[in-house]
């Protein structure tokens, strides 16, 4: 099976670590092909950002999403652009503090988190981007969360690594606790 | 050539998420290339800027040059100082490298050249993917001479052809260039970097013999003389006019058949061993689709769907792009009935595979201004069209 | 008795014959240029300081002067236009025992190549730039240059030169360089002492020589031959040690302030570089292979080198103005 995931929000979010930390972990320690690719230029320094990854059991061939099963979107900006090109049927999952979605008509399967928020919790918003990791893994299960763990060192500071590892079990109990409310379709969100 | 493992020091073995620009930079460190000089310019600067982090751990120098111009002739002078060197650059950068590429040619100092493809011209669209340069990487310096061009598709490849690439630098001392794109310079994937004793390095071939009796060039066509470092005694003379076998300039028409011959020949009659391809399901095709870099993935993906349609394609990857496979392509032409070639330009490569085709079958141009890569359905319908 | 010129005796028995490649004989430079006077100076300079030649590499331009590099007998590269100072950079870097020297004219270095001689200085590289300053594009049929002096006439400005000049000790000065002088070509004892001095200074020193074209910025400005260069550089010449390098701009004809403008110590490119990375990596930091002991042990022994080169320049100055030889000692006291 082919996912295409999408990350999105605005630039200091840490969206492109997103996407590095799932696609390291994918196909570094849970044995599949990841190919990840993401938006360069001023708006990765500020402005609205994108990371994707296209994941595989074979070799990834065509490097870009062109219909993704999973958006992850932490600003409006994110939610307005890219919602439209989440394909029917996929997951949606958002920043509930700074997305106002439209009316849920049952299109995709959505799911709220306050990762910015529960961040703050833990000591710093800056840890949001490893809250929503964790609520993504949980929710989708494309990746293993010992896999995203084992991925961290390199891509986060040695010294905020445990504080990284909690922000992404702080996430994943949460992603568990909505799955719980609203299983996944898996056979609507390829 | 002397083959021998890399260095340990500079390689970084075992497996990495690593983009494409990173990955040529541990390729270069890997291959024992400990001098670099370079001007940011984007999307080639993550290679910069990885070397730099990485070189003073490994006993290597960066140093980010004034501009194009300055880091590639600084490029010349660290060569014969006896460092293996590198540079990366993009579009604008490689128009102004252009000169001294022709003085690293003419010298015959070898060198890897990084070119990670933007779209053009001018400007352009700097932070989006081109295949624009494969003309003027082999044609842009003045005067008549060959250089060897790989062109890598995924990050993994950046790493392997930019140990091939030195390899074959200090083989034939020539400038040899790395032709990617932005699209594969920052694309993350796995990268394997295997132990250095499984890496085969080219060391450099320096002279051993007496002093006096050293000459810098040999005129054969075939090969080339051995070179020195700059003090260790031998008092070498090069420079980038028409010169003999001491390096001393000679200024006849006479010594330039004979400069500009050799620099030819010791690549063209070398090319079956240079060039690499990777073909598939050729034996029997109808349409042959000839690609390159990143547009050899999107055709991948445009063949299944024409196998599947039931039109019988084969594929044909140039992994070096120059010296062209002219051999291979004039016999494929002769077994199909078209010739595909798509390239995020505006039909380059393709005069070339026009050219070795001859006559023999179709050959068809699939397009493209650059920013993007291809819809594999506009190649798709390219392979349709070509077979009817 | 033949008098004619015999070219296998005199490459057998010229005093240059262990500095230069006889085999190249003769140069290309015409009757009364001056380039031959710093070659000769430099010649003289490398055998008094006592430099090891083979770790001695010379890198040109392009033009008149860009052919030193083929002449001398030294391990040369003849580079491409205004590319010369990034080729010794490169060639520097990647054998940092090596002293590197450029020698190039004016147009080479501050015209095509200006941008590369500006950060050069800035940076501090340890290399030698030697600018023989004839005012004109000699190779090309005497065009101006970034240093012709207003209202002289070049092939380019036949009406007279209307740019304003760089003046090129204010700019090396400016940008960092930590060597600075000027001579002309009639002062070889002075330009002799300059390049022992660059040879065993650490940093970027530049020496600018004015010489004169004879074929084409003389003739072209009706300025007679190249004695009568000498006698304007003889009557218009002069030392000032104390002056301000913004103050020693040449105007046509006119005077032409001359000496060691600028001599201080400041850590070159590659000292910085070294500081830098030992400091944050510790012995982890290996140039090239060199452990910090051992790369502390090689600039002390190097210190110690200059200090002994710099000490045997001002004996042989201190006896020679015993003997009253000296042309104008004060511009290097």
């Amino acid at each position: 099976m082919t996912w295409e995931v999408r990350f999105s929000g605005f630039g200091g979010q840490g969206i492109v670590r997103c996407a590095l930390i799932t696609g390291k972990a994918l196909s570094m320690y849970d044995n599949k092909f990841a190919t990840m690719t993401q938006s360069f230029g001023p708006e990765a320094r500020g402005g609205a950002c994108a990371s994707q990854l296209v994941i595989s059991e074979s070799r990834v061939l065509y490097p870009y999403v062109t219909l993704p099963g999973v958006l992850v979107a932490l600003s409006q900006d994110s939610y307005n652009t890219y919602e439209p090109k989440l394909r029917d049927g996929g997951v949606l999952i958002y920043e509930e503090d700074l997305v106002q979605p439209k009316e849920d008509t049952g299109r995709v399967q959505m799911y709220a988190a306050p990762v910015t928020r529960m961040a703050e919790e833990i000591g710093n918003r800056i840890f949001a981007n490893l809250v929503t990791l964790g609520c993504f893994a949980a929710i989708t299960k494309i990746v293993s969360a010992e896999a995203m763990k084992n991925a961290l060192p390199g891509l986060v500071p040695d010294r905020f690594l445990a504080v990284n590892e909690k922000a992404f079990d702080r996430g994943y109990e949460y992603g568990l606790e909505l799955l719980e409310t609203r299983p996944l379709s898996i056979e609507e969100a390829p | 050539m002397r083959k021998t493992a890399a260095d340990p020091k500079g390689v970084l073995s075992g497996a990495h998420f690593l983009d494409g620009d990173h990955a040529i930079a541990e390729g270069a460190l890997a291959a024992g290339c400990r001098f670099f000089a370079g001007y940011p310019i984007t999307p080639s600067t993550e290679t910069a800027e990885r070397f730099a982090e990485r070189c003073p751990g490994v006993g290597g120098l960066f140093i980010q040059m004034e501009d194009e111009i300055a880091s590639i002739a600084a490029l010349v002078g660290a060569a014969w100082g006896g460092q293996k060197v590198m540079t990366v650059t993009s579009g604008p950068g490689l128009s102004l490298m252009m000169e001294n590429l022709g003085l690293a040619v003419m010298t015959e100092t070898p060198m890897v050249i990084a070119d990670v493809q933007r779209a053009g011209p001018s400007t352009g669209l700097p932070t989006l993917p081109g295949q624009q340069d494969m003309m003027q990487v082999r044609w842009g310096s003045h005067g008549d001479y060959r250089i060897i061009a790989l062109s890598p598709d995924s990050p993994q490849e950046c790493f392997d052809l930019t140990v091939e690439a030195f390899n074959l630098s200090e083989t034939y001392r020539v400038p040899v260039f790395i032709m990617t794109d932005e699209t594969v310079g920052h694309m993350h994937e796995k990268v394997v970097i295997p132990p250095a004793e499984e890496i085969m390095v080219v060391a450099r071939n320096l002279y051993d013999g007496p002093k006096e009796d050293y000459r810098p060039y040999r005129f054969t066509g075939k090969d080339v003389a051995p070179m020195v470092r700059a003090g260790d005694g031998y008092r070498f003379h090069i420079t980038g006019l028409t010169h003999d076998e001491r390096g001393y300039p000679a200024l006849t028409p006479a010594q330039n058949v004979k400069v500009v011959t050799h620099l030819i020949e010791k690549i063209d009659s070398n090319a079956d061993k240079i060039i690499r391809l990777e073909e598939e399901e050729v034996e029997g095709a109808e349409v042959l689709v000839v690609s390159y870099g990143i547009t050899s993935r999107i055709v991948s993906r445009a063949v299944q769907l024409a196998r599947e349609a039931g039109i019988r394609t084969g594929t044909l990857r140039l992994i070096t792009v120059w010296p062209f496979a002219e051999r291979r392509i004039r016999e494929l032409a002769g077994q199909v009935r078209a010739i595909v070639v798509p390239e995020i330009n505006y039909g380059q490569m393709v005069r070339e595979v026009e050219r070795c085709a001859a006559g023999q079958c179709r050959v068809v141009s699939v397009p493209h201004c650059g920013g993007a890569v291809h819809d594999p359905d506009v190649i798709l319908g390219a392979i349709q069209e070509a077979c009817q | 008795m033949s008098t004619a010129f015999d070219e296998e005796t005199f490459r057998a028995e010229s005093p240059m014959a262990e500095f230069l490649r006889m085999e190249r004989m003769p140069h290309i430079w015409c009757p009364g240029c001056g380039i031959g006077t710093v070659v000769n100076c430099f010649a003289e300079a490398v055998k008094k300081s006592g430099i090891d030649m083979d770790k001695l590499a010379v890198v040109s331009g392009i033009g008149c002067s860009g052919r030193v590099a083929g002449y001398v007998k030294l391990d040369s590269i003849h580079s491409t236009h205004g590319r010369a100072i990034p080729v010794a950079t490169g060639l520097k870097l990647a054998n940092p025992d090596l002293k590197v020297v450029v020698v190039s004219g004016d147009g080479d270095i501050v015209g095509i190549g200006g941008n590369h001689f500006i950060h050069a200085a800035r940076r501090n590289m340890d290399i030698m730039v030697i600018c023989i300053n004839n005012f004109t594009y000699g190779m090309t049929g005497g065009q101006v240059t970034p240093t012709t002096p207003q209202t002289a006439n070049a092939s380019t400005t036949p009406y007279g030169n209307y740019e304003y000049p760089f003046s090129l000790p204010f700019l090396a000065d400016a940008c960092g360089a930590t060597y600075v002088a000027r001579w002309t070509s009639l002062h070889a004892r002075n330009i002799t002492k300059s390049i022992r001095e660059g040879l065993s200074h650490k940093g970027f020193s530049f020496i600018e020589v004015i010489a004169p074209c004879t074929t084409l910025y003389q003739r072209r400005n009706r300025l007679g031959d190249g004695m009568d260069a000498l006698a304007y550089y003889r009557e218009e010449a002069e030392v000032d040690k104390e002056v301000d390098t913004r103050n020693v701009g040449i105007d046509f004809q006119g005077d032409i302030t001359m000496g060691r403008f600028v001599r201080r110590e400041k850590p070159t490119y590659l000292e910085a570089v070294n500081e830098r990375y030992a400091n944050v990596l510790g012995d982890e930091y290996q140039l090239y292979g060199m452990t910090t002991p051992e790369r502390e042990e090689k600039e002390r022994r190097e210190a110690e080198a200059r200090a002994k080169a710099q000490a045997l320049v001002e004996d042989e100055e201190a006896r020679l103005m015993a003997e009253d030889f000296g042309v104008d000692e004060e511009g290097l006291g």
